[in-house]
Order: C-alpha cells, then sequence, then structure tokens
C-alpha cells in the first residue's frame, strides 16, 4: 500500500524549462523557423539572380522547339521536336539499359553466387575473382573500359567480326536480324497469350490436385509445350509469316539489320559486370543464411538434392536475398545515369543539355531528381510486393 | 573385492594414425574439389578453358610485351603506327603511365609547389599507420593529431597564401590528390552529418522526424549525379549575387550531402539494434538526451556498424569518380583526359591508362574492405547470439 501512495504523491514539478515536452515543442519552433528563413532567403536569392541574369522561369520551355539531334531514341523524334519530348525520349532510353540491365545482371549474379559456394575450387576462385575486381573499382571505370578499351578497338566496318545467325560486330556496334513481322503474324502472339494463359491455368489445377491428392504432375514440361508449342504452330498455320532481315555489308557500312550502338552497348555491359558482383555476394548471404539443418532434414525425408535446392534453400534464401536485391536494382538504375560520360543519350544526358540550351537550372535539375524518385519509389513498390509474396507466412 | 588381472591395460595412448591414403594428399585433393562427378569434372574443363584463354594474353599484354620506359609514342606503337615495335605487336604501355605519373597523383599541381601535397601525404601515412595498427600505444594522441590537427596543417599547405606559401588554386588541383581529399573531408563532414539525420529520424519530434526522413529518402533515391549537378548549376543561385563558391567546394558540398544520407542509414541500423535496456538504463542514471546518445549508445551503435561505414566510405571513394562530370579531374578525369595528348596517343594508350586507374582504385577499396573484416573479428565482443 506504501509504494501506491508514494505514486499517488503529486511530484515536484520542477521548471517548465525541463519539461522534455515543452523542450521539443519549443526546439521544433525553431527548427522550423530556421528552415522557413532558409527556403525565404534561397528563394528570394534565386528570384534576384533569375532577374540578373535573364533567365526565363516555369515549364514553358518545354513546349519550345529543342533544335537538338539524339543518337538513340526509340519513339519518333527530330531536331523540330520538343523539349519535352527530348526529355521522354531519355526517360525511356535510361528504362531501357535498366531494365536489360537488371535483367543481365541478375543471371550473371546468381550463377557467379551459387558458383562461389561450388563444390568445385576452381570455379570458386574464379568466381571470387570475379566478384573481388569489379566490387573495388569505380562503375564509371568499367563503362569507359568497355567502351574505349574494348568497344572501340574493335575492327572497322570493313573488317566486321562473323558471329553467328547473320550477325555482326564492329566498331559501330552489334549487328543482327531484324525481325519482319508479315500478314497474319498477329496469330502469333494470340497464340503466345493463349500459351502462357493456359500454362497458368494448368499450373493453378496442378497444385490444387497435388494438395487435394498428392499427386504430383509435370508442370514445367507442360507449360513450356504450350508456351513454344502453340506459337510455333500458328507460325506453321498462317503459313511462315515470320522473315529476318539480315545485315549485308555493303562498301562503307552495314545496311539492314538491327544496330545496337556501342554506347549502349558498353553501359549495359559495365552495368551488368558491375552490379552482378555484389548480386552474387547477395545472393551467397542468402544461401548461406538457410540453416544447414534445413539441407538435412530435407535429406532425411529423402528428397534429391536438385529438389532439395529448389524445395527448400531457395525459397527460404529469397526472403533473405529480396530485400537488398531491390536495393541494387535501384543502384543500377541510379547508375544508369552514368551514360552522360559515353554519350548515351539517357535522361541525365538530355535533360543536361536541355539545361545548358535553356539555362533553366533550377527547372532542369529538378525534372531529373523528380523523376529518378518517382522510378525509384515504383521500383521499391513492385519489390514490396514480391517480398511480401516471398515473406515467411508465420502463425 | 574380485582384484582385476589389469595387464593388458595400455599405459600410454596409442599413437594417432594417419587418414587413408584416399582421402589424403593431393590425389585426394584433386579428387575431392575438382573431379567429383561427372557435372564436377565438366565444370572444372570449362574453368581451366576460361583461365588458359584468358590468363596467359592477360600476363603477355600487361607484363612480357609491356613497354616500362620511353620518352614518347614511339615506343607503344607498331611500325605501322610510326613507332618501333614489329607490326602485331600489342602489350601495355606502362611507359606512358610512368610519364604522366606526377600528373596522375597531383594534376596540374605546380611543379615548384609539388613538395607539399607530398609533405602533406607522409605526414597522413605516418599518422594513419600507427592508428591502424592496434598493439601501437597512444591511439588518443595520434587520433588527435591525425584528426584535428593533419587537416589544418593539410588545408594550410595544400591551399596555401599564407606562412609566405603561394597560393595554389583548386582548379590546379587533380589526380589521385582530388580522390583522396574530396573522400577524406567528404567522410569527415557526412559522418556527424549522418549520426544527426540518423539520431532526428528516430527522434519523437514529429516534425525534426519528417525533415530527416524526408532529406535521407529523396537523397537516396536520385543519383549521384544529379547531386552534382544540383551543386554545380543549382547552387550558385542559391547565394546572393557576388557570392560564388570554388569548384571544388561545390562538389564537396555534393559528395558530402549525398553520403550523408547513406551514413544516416548505416548509423540508424546500429541505433536499432542496440537493446532497449540501454536506452532504458541510462535514462534511470538521470542522463540527459545528448549524455544518454554520447556516452551510452552511439558507442556501441557505431561500434556495430563499422563494415557499414567502411563500405559506405568505399562507395564514395568510387563515386568521387564522377566529378569528372562537372569537369573536375580526379584520377579518372586526369587519366582521361591524358589519352588526349597527341605525343601518347597509340592504340594502347587508353587500355593501360585505364587499368593502371583501375588498379588504383581497387587497391584502396579492397585494403579498406579487408581492414574492416579485420577489424569488426578484432571488436566482435560477443554480441551475437
Amino acid at each position: 500500500m506504501a509504494s501506491q501512495e508514494v505514486l499517488r504523491e503529486e511530484p515536484s514539478r520542477g521548471s517548465f524549462i525541463n519539461d522534455p515536452k515543452v523542450r521539443g515543442i519549443f526546439f521544433q519552433a525553431v527548427v522550423v523557423i530556421l528552415l522557413v528563413a532558409g527556403v525565404w532567403w534561397i528563394v528570394h536569392n534565386v528570384i534576384e539572380n533569375l532577374q540578373r541574369l535573364h533567365i526565363a522561369s516555369g515549364f514553358g520551355f518545354l513546349k519550345n522547339r529543342a533544335g537538338f539531334d539524339i543518337s538513340e531514341s526509340a519513339i519518333a523524334y527530330s531536331s523540330d521536336s520538343t523539349y519535352g519530348r527530348a526529355i521522354v525520349v531519355g526517360l525511356i532510353n535510361t528504362l531501357i539499359v535498366a531494365v536489360a540491365g537488371i535483367i543481365t545482371a541478375t543471371i550473371i549474379g546468381f550463377i557467379v553466387g551459387i558458383g562461389r559456394l561450388s563444390h568445385n575450387w576452381l570455379i570458386r576462385k574464379i568466381c571470387t575473382v570475379y566478384v573481388e575486381v569489379f566490387r573495388n573499382i569505380p562503375p564509371l571505370l568499367v563503362i569507359f573500359f568497355w567502351y574505349s578499351g574494348v568497344l572501340a578497338v574493335l575492327p572497322v566496318v570493313r573488317e566486321s567480326i562473323n558471329l553467328p545467325f547473320g550477325s555482326f560486330l564492329n566498331q559501330r556496334g552489334f549487328y543482327f536480324p531484324r525481325a519482319v513481322w508479315g500478314d497474319g503474324s498477329w496469330l502469333i502472339f494470340v497464340a503466345l497469350l493463349v500459351g502462357i494463359a493456359l500454362a497458368w491455368f494448368v499450373a493453378r489445377t496442378a497444385r490444387q490436385r497435388q494438395m487435394a491428392t498428392g499427386q504430383q504432375f509435370p508442370v514445367f514440361w507442360t507449360s513450356l509445350a504450350l508456351i513454344i508449342g502453340l506459337p510455333l504452330l500458328a507460325y506453321v498455320l498462317s503459313g511462315f509469316p515470320l522473315t529476318f532481315d539480315f545485315p549485308k555489308q555493303s562498301t562503307f557500312n552495314l545496311t539492314g539489320g538491327f544496330q545496337v550502338k556501342p554506347e549502349f552497348l558498353s553501359l549495359y555491359l559495365a552495368l551488368s559486370c558491375y552490379t552482378a558482383a555484389f548480386i552474387a555476394e547477395i545472393v551467397r548471404a542468402g544461401i548461406l543464411g538457410v540453416s544447414k539443418g534445413q539441407t538435412e532434414a530435407a535429406g532425411a525425408l529423402g528428397m534429391r538434392p536438385g529438389s532439395i535446392l529448389r524445395l527448400v534453400v531457395v525459397p527460404q534464401a529469397m526472403r533473405i536475398v529480396i530485400p537488398p536485391l531491390t536495393s541494387q536494382y535501384l543502384n543500377l538504375t541510379k547508375n544508369s545515369s552514368l551514360a552522360i560520360a559515353i554519350g548515351y543519350p539517357d535522361l541525365t544526358a538530355t535533360a543536361g543539355t536541355v539545361l545548358n540550351q535553356t539555362g533553366q537550372a533550377v527547372e532542369g535539375v529538378l525534372i531529373m531528381m523528380v523523376v529518378y524518385l518517382v522510378i525509384s519509389l515504383v521500383t521499391s513498390a513492385v519489390m514490396n510486393v514480391v517480398n511480401a509474396r516471398m515473406a515467411l507466412v508465420e502463425r | 573385492m574380485q582384484e582385476h588381472d589389469t595387464a593388458w591395460v595400455r599405459t600410454e595412448m596409442a599413437l594417432a594414425q594417419q587418414a587413408p591414403a584416399g582421402v589424403r594428399g593431393p590425389l585426394a585433393w584433386v579428387r575431392k574439389n575438382l573431379v567429383g562427378s561427372v557435372g564436377d569434372i565438366i565444370l572444372t574443363v570449362l574453368g581451366i578453358a576460361l583461365v588458359v584463354l584468358i590468363l596467359p594474353p592477360i600476363i603477355n599484354w600487361a607484363f612480357i610485351s609491356a613497354q616500362w620506359v620511353g620518352a614518347d609514342r614511339t615506343v607503344c606503337a607498331t611500325a605501322a603506327q610510326g613507332g618501333i615495335q614489329p607490326d602485331g605487336w600489342s602489350g601495355a604501355c606502362w611507359a606512358f603511365v610512368n610519364a604522366k605519373f606526377g600528373q596522375f597523383m597531383l594534376g596540374r599541381y605546380p611543379i615548384e609547389e609539388r613538395w607539399r601535397p607530398i609533405l602533406v601525404a607522409i605526414l597522413f601515412v605516418a599518422l594513419l599507420v600507427p592508428l591502424l595498427i592496434p598493439r601501437v600505444p597512444r591511439k588518443g594522441l595520434n587520433a588527435i593529431l591525425l584528426f584535428l590537427v593533419l587537416p589544418i596543417v593539410a588545408f594550410v599547405l595544400l591551399v596555401g597564401g599564407m606562412f609566405g606559401l603561394p597560393h595554389v588554386e583548386t582548379q590546379l588541383w587533380g589526380g589521385l590528390l582530388v580522390t583522396l581529399s574530396l573522400s577524406f573531408v567528404g567522410i569527415a563532414v557526412s559522418l556527424p552529418m549522418g549520426i544527426v539525420l540518423a539520431l532526428g529520424r528516430r527522434s519523437k519530434m514529429p516534425i525534426v522526424k519528417t525533415l530527416c526522413v524526408v532529406f535521407i529518402e529523396f537523397v537516396r533515391g536520385i543519383p549521384l549525379i544529379t547531386v552534382l549537378f544540383f551543386a554545380s548549376v543549382m547552387l550558385p543561385l542559391f547565394l546572393p549575387a557576388g557570392v560564388s563558391f570554388d569548384k571544388y567546394l561545390r562538389a564537396l558540398i555534393g559528395v558530402s550531402l549525398f553520403a550523408a544520407a547513406y551514413m544516416a542509414e548505416v548509423v540508424r541500423g546500429g541505433l536499432q539494434a542496440i537493446p532497449k535496456g540501454q536506452y532504458e538504463g541510462a535514462d534511470s542514471l538521470g542522463l540527459g538526451y545528448w549524455q544518454k546518445m554520447v556516452l551510452i549508445v552511439l558507442p556501441q551503435a557505431l561500434k556495430l556498424v563499422i563494415p557499414g561505414i567502411v563500405n559506405t566510405f568505399i562507395g564514395m571513394f568510387k563515386d568521387t569518380s564522377l566529378v569528372i562530370i562537372i569537369s573536375m579531374f580526379d584520377l579518372l578525369g586526369v587519366v582521361k583526359q591524358n589519352f588526349s595528348d597527341p605525343s601518347w596517343a597509340t592504340p594502347q594508350t587508353t587500355k593501360s591508362g585505364l587499368i593502371f586507374a583501375a588498379f588504383v582504385f581497387w587497391l584502396f577499396c579492397f585494403g579498406m574492405s579487408r581492414y574492416s573484416m579485420y577489424t569488426e573479428r578484432r571488436l566482435d565482443t560477443g554480441h551475437k547470439r
């Protein structure tokens, strides 16, 4: 009872200066005042500077004629297009190289990461050397190395290196046959979509059946047959509408085919190689993070090594792998801004050109920052969904 | 009691027998590590093919055919390209690196003043090495000299303009000098900033917390290049007319702001790993907020995140190479700038220069990551469960 009385006693009030709540409010008020004053000062300076330098403000310039060419563009663009369109072209180029790089880096990263855990001494060492080399040099240097160290010393057009499937490699890039879709080729796409839908349906039914009866069904091979077989059937039925436009050597240049410029190639290869080293480490940590008891227990249940890896180790390792993998994907996307150093027209490069031409630095940098921020947020959101589906379902 | 005849009991231990011949010796190692199964054999063959395909040409290029000394491009060019090498020759042009070494290290720092950065480098190494070796005594004094006295001395020596030393514009700085000074000053600024941001993010004051979260997430969502663009084109607009910044200082502000956001996340990880009992214990001793943080929480938290801090530093060290984009010349920038020197222009120059730069970056980054692993093991005082 005595203790309760002590508690009920009125606490001796000190000076209200010592009250953490009062202090908190006071401190925050100071921060807000400083912040507002700072922002006001900056805005004031910016307005004054812009007036002094006779620079227009606002985003009206986006509708003006750009007047510069862009070497690579996925959508129609000429120097008569607007600044806004130029920035969109840059954004699309950024997304193309980021997506291609993410896919390749993931594949190389998983192979190297698993290789570092191989029983084979030689493979283990080769993978370790790969990781230690690429992790410890700046990505910009890797890009320069591919661009001026490897791709620039390739042979000139007349002595192009012939590669399989009628593709060529020379100083001006990588040429490969372009698919030309003839009449009736829509049937192939429809067949592909139907195949994917059927495969999904088969997988669902097979899982339900396995849950109910325990009987297994060769889902993988059936899906493969559906996804590849149906379009092939459509291809034959619609009378072989797909032809290829092969690159041909003429006197001065290669004509026809599809050309991948060396700028894109070196950026893509460099980003893939560089990020793959980090992904390999993440994958290795993820697999090592699954306790040995899991593997042994699965072995004791009589599962084969392949099944153990696929059904026991990988699903658990993925939970550890996905969050850091997300940040590597974001890093790759952000590193694609290094394109400006070798002249690949990505978002930073086109927005930088626009910024230089119009002199509207504030708007130019703001556009860059906001677009990258949106890309980052979208990527994180997508990966969070993936992560939530992979996460451990606990009681 | 019944008596036992114990004559058969051994009085000494039997010598340990060697493992069976099948599991020891180099042959067994090969069997276990290289040719364990059919798949293993295939992998080994592929691996050997890869090594044989890649390694001899590299060794030949980098060492055997390489040219180490020479006055100009003729030593590194074939006869057809106007040099002295036979046709078809291909080797590293280390002579180029050799001739430009001073520039690669210090940029266009005036030649008669070069003793100044060299002296700073010697002082830096002389103070850093004893600090890194755990057995050397007087760590406190050493740290004070390195982190408080040396920066002032280095500033006076490098910038000059006082004590009779002529002033050297930062525009003349370049090479490894810029890379190292940018990253070391950057870390010195970004670590305290990161700690403050991390504390702010975990603060109970909503406005402070929101500000810190917005800053951290915003900076982490954009590439360093845009931050550097911001620092180089927007920062001058933020200041009153007539006040202008040195370009070096602008890059420094950009790099520090960028690194601070990443540092804040690393420190936050450490703060979250400290058990609640430590905070409550500090409260019950009657410590104020800053006393609690500085005396109890931060020493433990920072120790936990040393690997993360070193990783951030390595990232920053590599990222300083991006200042080339706002036309400053760090190591990579100077190397790249020298490719356009006509007296050294050969097909081999580019590769040699880039590989040299890569080697320098690699040496620093690899060394730092290894030292951090060593420290991590040494400081491991049993927090792991």
